[in-house]
């Protein structure tokens, strides 16, 4: 059977109802539940083998260099996650049917609820740490979209948003906790891991990583300090609470704890971070709790309280009290559910969640009543119900432990107090809402609700007396095996029984319940009391902080960022300095071993031009027609430095592109100011020089070195296949168009995004014709030299078959697309020049857009050729032939690509100029004809 | 002849850098292209210099390195493009706001002054 699909099936699902959404809410509903449904069968079907101790695992390889799997396990504790993710969750769809009013968009909520779904299934079956956790990111984000269905509310926004950043920055911690177990055990896989527990607990960054850990598990499960924002979370719709923050996401903190448990647990770390963290929530989320006059809010605040509890548990560090731990999670996932369905029943029919309107409802919606007080009394402890068991097994547990010393009696009386209040609070529910005189000014008169909306209570609530009245029948075996799974050793005894005798558990039972009434009796002096207190509002709190990060971060931004472009580049340069300046502190020696070439006279030559030339542009470059004119000599000698140094295809590439940059350069600077006025200080100008100065001395001074020093290469391999692998001669175009033809394939494509954007950059350009130079003179209006044009024209021909020529011979001698291609649009060009945009118009009818697009296809096509003849992506395919006349000569496949590089070069160049020079003419016509 | 093309670079990398530092949009772009030929020059010399060893097979001894130069040669093409769209985009700022300052427009020169102190200061 396939892990997989139990995963699937509900992911799957969350497309579902986007489609069935028009036909009908009872069909929507229907088609959303099919999915889970049948993942939840595919669960069931395994039940028998989880029992006998069979987990189950299912390994699909994704990136396996990388030790990144799909990996699925079935064990216990998922099987227990599983059943009241997928059950609860099909309740809730269910519930959510009668509960959602038309106004809502039920699609939209579904899918959201069925992503939900599916990312905690992905959780509790993930069998890597790297997949559990991009799933409990991806509970985070769709609780944040269940949280703020109702959009349009301020508060369901802000409660969203607290929730969201809240347990997203706890899954952050939870990363690099993970990151870190990772690199302590040395496998992200959780059987490896939680094999390892001695190991992670002995290493030093242990603590690190628990505390990282820990802090996901708590800001997920709401733990004190984070709790603040499972209440704020209610402004959700109920079947969301009922969902996510009774049975689900606030377990997946829970989950994690006992996930880890044998990876982590055991420790005295673990033991006072966990412990004391479940004791105060536990007793602040019970103390809280009863004072909210929000039937969720209360409901909020005792979901904490028992969070806080389960915590507690696990942190004992006792086998036992992870047994009572599990026996919790089942416990309070089923009563609280139904309590949270139980108030969405009592909003949905009085139009109301206030405790001070809310009285006597047991008259008009009886059977609803006695369902909640049945949970509620379960919520409460109160024997025959499943509360009870697993509030005995806690109690038993708080009193065989010695975690604070001779202080640790403190902690039964602590729990104790605890459960007290939680009477206290499981009292006010019931006898505030459903006794307790006449309603008051409630929105709707109250009454029962459709038949169908109560089921899933119902469901719920008979498992509370179920497992309350035959435990060890019903959930014994799944107990069992999760807690198996939490220990990753055997269970110790437990017995699963209402009556163990009378003992202090059962006293101090009766101790909470006794004190429970008693609090309740005197709930106005407490009142009274609390009154005294500002009840801080987590809310502002959480905004203010918020704020104040955003102050912050824009302070630094705007110091930073002051939208000036030279400012930016000044502190990369300075960035780049410091960088590059640093290691070369630890180069002793500049000078390598490798033998220098002799210096002669035409390089000095052509250096000392060179640097002049470079010099003269900075020192004119406001004056720009120079300054283009001193830059061009540079990109000459470059081109000569090339060639000098063995690199011919270089020297012809940079020769070509060098004429079609300055042609280009010139015809931007038609429409652009002649000159630049002085505007820099001198203070500026110096600081820059320096700077510049300095970084070209490190980058002279790093060349230098990499010059000296021997070379290790990669390219022998390349010019010992070249011939026999690529079937060419000129190894740099065998490179190109075999070896690293990808890479020449995504350079093509980016020349063309850039020719294609600089053409709609040209298309909107709404620039003026400057009609004099910068010294007052009128721009010449003489027609076309003849002789030039002349000339031009006949060497079309010539420089087209020179062109072919290269092209031909690139694979094998210098030459190739790139050159080729820029020679032709050279050739083109020098027409434009030689007559004008106006005469080529109706003689070249060449669309460059699609040249570039054609280019493009065709180098994709040869590469995806090779797929055909079950060979990599472009691989090159050659023969020789002979023809009589011509003799023998070869085909390449490579040359086809070529082909595809020749003409996107061509397409692109051309788009570029002949663009940007129509830009010139038509407007300039257009200007001549207004006049 | 390693030190002198070592120092070409360094002379080239200097002037790129003290151009495109400066505050008109072609200005920047002379610097561009200008620091474009220091890096290709860069990037040719990872391959150590050579003369009379083109990488073509059977023409000679000793063959210079070809992998740098393929890479350069895709660089020079590419860098044409860049070059190109800037200065496009240059001519679009210069249409659009008037003003051929890379910010989209002078400072006054006051405030020049000052964010001249701040960034210095």
């Amino acid at each position: 059977m396939n892990l997989l699909w139990i995963v699937l099936l509900p992911l799957i699902g969350t497309l579902i109802p986007l489609f069935t959404e028009r036909f009908g809410r009872n069909i929507c509903t229907f088609s959303v539940a099919i999915l889970p449904a049948w993942s939840l069968i595919l669960v069931l079907m395994h039940v028998g083998e989880i029992f006998d101790g069979q987990d189950l695992r299912q390994t699909i390889e994704w990136i396996p260099a990388m030790g990144l799997d799909l990996s699925f396990r079935l064990d216990g504790l998922s099987l227990l996650f599983l059943l009241l993710i997928l059950g609860i969750g099909l309740l809730v769809i269910l519930y959510a049917r009668y509960y959602l009013s038309d106004n809502d968009s039920m699609g939209k909520f579904y899918s959201y609820l069925i992503l939900f779904m599916s990312a905690m299934v992905g959780i509790v079956i993930s069998n890597n740490m790297i997949q559990l956790w991009m799933f409990w990111e991806l509970t985070s984000i769709s609780s944040f979209l269940l949280i703020s269905f109702w959009s349009h509310k301020s508060d369901a926004r802000k409660g969203a948003r607290m929730a969201l950043t809240v347990t997203g920055t706890g899954g952050l911690a939870l990363l690099g906790g993970l990151l870190l177990i990772g690199n302590i055990v040395g496998s992200y896989d959780l059987d490896t891991v939680l094999a390892s527990g001695d190991m992670i607990r002995e290493h030093a960054a242990y603590p690190v990583a628990l505390i990282l850990v820990l802090l996901g598990a708590f800001t997920k499960s709401a733990q004190f300090p984070f709790h603040f924002w499972l209440p704020h979370a209610m402004s959700a719709p109920t079947p969301v609470s009922a969902y996510l923050h009774s049975a689900t996401m606030v377990k997946a903190g829970i989950f994690l704890l006992c996930r880890f448990y044998p990876a982590l647990a055991g420790t005295d770390l673990w033991f006072m971070i966990v412990s004391i963290t479940g004791l105060i929530t536990l007793l602040l989320g019970a103390y809280i709790a009863l004072f909210k006059h929000d039937l969720k809010g209360l409901l909020a605040y005792s979901t904490i309280s028992h969070l806080g509890l389960i915590t507690l548990l696990l942190g004992l560090n006792s086998d036992m009290a992870a047994v009572a731990a599990v026996f919790h999670i089942i416990n309070h996932a089923t009563f609280k559910a139904s309590l949270f369905m139980a108030a969405g029943i009592i909003d949905h029919e009085t139009g109301s969640r206030d405790m001070r309107k809310l009285h006597g409802l047991a008259k008009f919606m009886p059977y609803t009543a006695t369902l909640a007080i049945v949970a509620a009394l379960s919520m409460a402890g109160v024997p025959l119900l499943n509360g009870f068991l697993s509030k005995e097994m806690f109690f038993a547990e708080t009193l065989d432990q010695s975690m604070l010393g001779s202080l640790s009696w403190m902690i039964p009386l602590l729990a104790t107090v605890g459960a007290a209040f939680s009477v206290a609070y499981s009292l006010r529910f019931i006898h505030d809402v459903f006794f307790n005189g006449e309603p008051i000014d409630l929105p709707k008169t109250p009454h029962e609700p459709p038949r169908y909306m109560k089921v899933p209570v119902e469901v719920l609530v008979a498992l509370c007396l179920a497992v309350g009245i035959f435990p060890a029948y019903l959930v014994g075996d799944l107990l069992h095996s999760a807690a198996f799974s939490v220990l990753s050793h055997d269970v110790p005894m437990h017995s699963l029984s209402i009556w163990h005798g009378f003992n202090i558990p059962l006293f101090m039972s009766f101790l909470a319940m006794a004190g429970g009434l008693i609090i309740y009796y005197n709930r106005r002096h407490l009142f009274e009391f609390q009154s005294h207190f500002d009840e801080p509002d987590a809310k502002y709190i959480f905004e203010s902080i918020t704020q104040s990060i955003v102050r912050f971060s824009q302070r630094i931004m705007d110091t930073f960022e002051n939208g000036s472009l030279q400012r930016y580049i000044f502190l990369l340069m300075l960035f780049t300095l410091v960088m590059s300046a640093l290691p070369l502190f630890d180069l002793t020696q500049n000078v390598g071993s490798r033998t220098q070439i002799p210096l002669d006279g035409i390089a000095i030559t052509a250096a000392v031009l060179m640097i002049l030339s470079a010099i003269a542009t900075v020192i004119w470059h406001r004056r720009r027609f120079l300054a283009l004119i001193f830059l061009s000599v540079v990109g000459l000698i470059v081109s000569l430095v090339f060639a000098k140094f063995s690199a011919p295809d270089l020297a012809l590439t940079q020769l070509s592109v060098e004429i079609v940059t300055i042609i280009l350069l010139l015809l931007a600077l038609f429409f652009l100011p002649q000159s630049t006025q002085k505007e820099s200080s001198h203070r500026r100008l110096s600081i820059d020089l320096i700077v510049s100065a300095l970084i070209g001395c490190v980058i002279g001074t790093i060349c230098f070195a990499m010059l000296t020093m021997p070379l290790e290469t990669i390219s022998d391999f390349f010019l010992a296949n070249s011939k026999t692998g690529g079937g060419g001669t000129n190894v740099v175009n065998v490179i190109l168009v075999d070896f690293r033809g990808f890479d020449t394939l995504g350079e093509i494509t980016v020349l063309g995004i850039a020719a294609l954007g600089i053409f709609k950059l040209i298309a909107k350009m709404r620039i003026s014709i400057p009609t004099r130079d910068d010294k007052g003179r009128a721009w010449s209006n003489d027609p076309h030299p003849m002789m030039l044009g002349m000339v031009s024209q006949s060497l079309l021909p010539l420089a087209l078959l020179v062109s072919v020529y290269i092209f031909l011979r690139g694979h094998n001698v210098p030459g190739g697309g790139f050159i080729a291609g820029l020679i032709t649009s050279v050739a083109i060009i020098q027409q434009y020049i030689a007559h004008g945009v106006l005469w080529i118009k109706p003689r070249i009818h060449i669309n460059y857009q699609w040249l570039i697009a054609g280019g493009i296809l065709i180098a994709t096509m040869t590469g995806l050729g090779s797929w055909i003849f079950d060979r990599p992506f472009l691989s090159t395919w050659f023969d020789h032939f002979h023809l009589p006349w011509i003799g023998e000569f070869e085909l390449a496949s490579a040359m086809l690509f070529d082909l595809g590089v020749y003409l996107t070069v061509v397409g692109a160049v051309m788009l570029i100029l002949a663009n940007l020079g129509k830009l010139t003419t038509s407007e300039r016509f257009e200007v001549k004809e207004n006049n | 002849m390693e030190a002198i093309y070592a120092f070409c670079v360094g002379i080239l990398t200097t002037c790129g850098f003290f151009l495109v530092l400066r505050g008109r949009t072609f200005t920047v772009v002379i610097g561009l292209t200008m620091l474009s030929y220091a890096v290709n020059l860069f990037l040719f010399a990872s391959g150590r210099l050579k003369v009379d060893g083109a990488a073509v097979l059977g023409q000679s001894a000793e063959y210079s390195d070809p992998l740098p130069q393929a890479l350069v040669l895709t660089a020079i093409v590419i860098g044409f493009a860049m070059t190109a769209f800037v200065v496009i985009l240059a001519m679009r700022s210069r249409a659009d706001q008037g003003d051929d300052h890379v910010d989209g427009q002078a400072p006054s020169s006051n405030s020049e002054s000052n964010a001249a102190d701040k960034r210095n200061g």
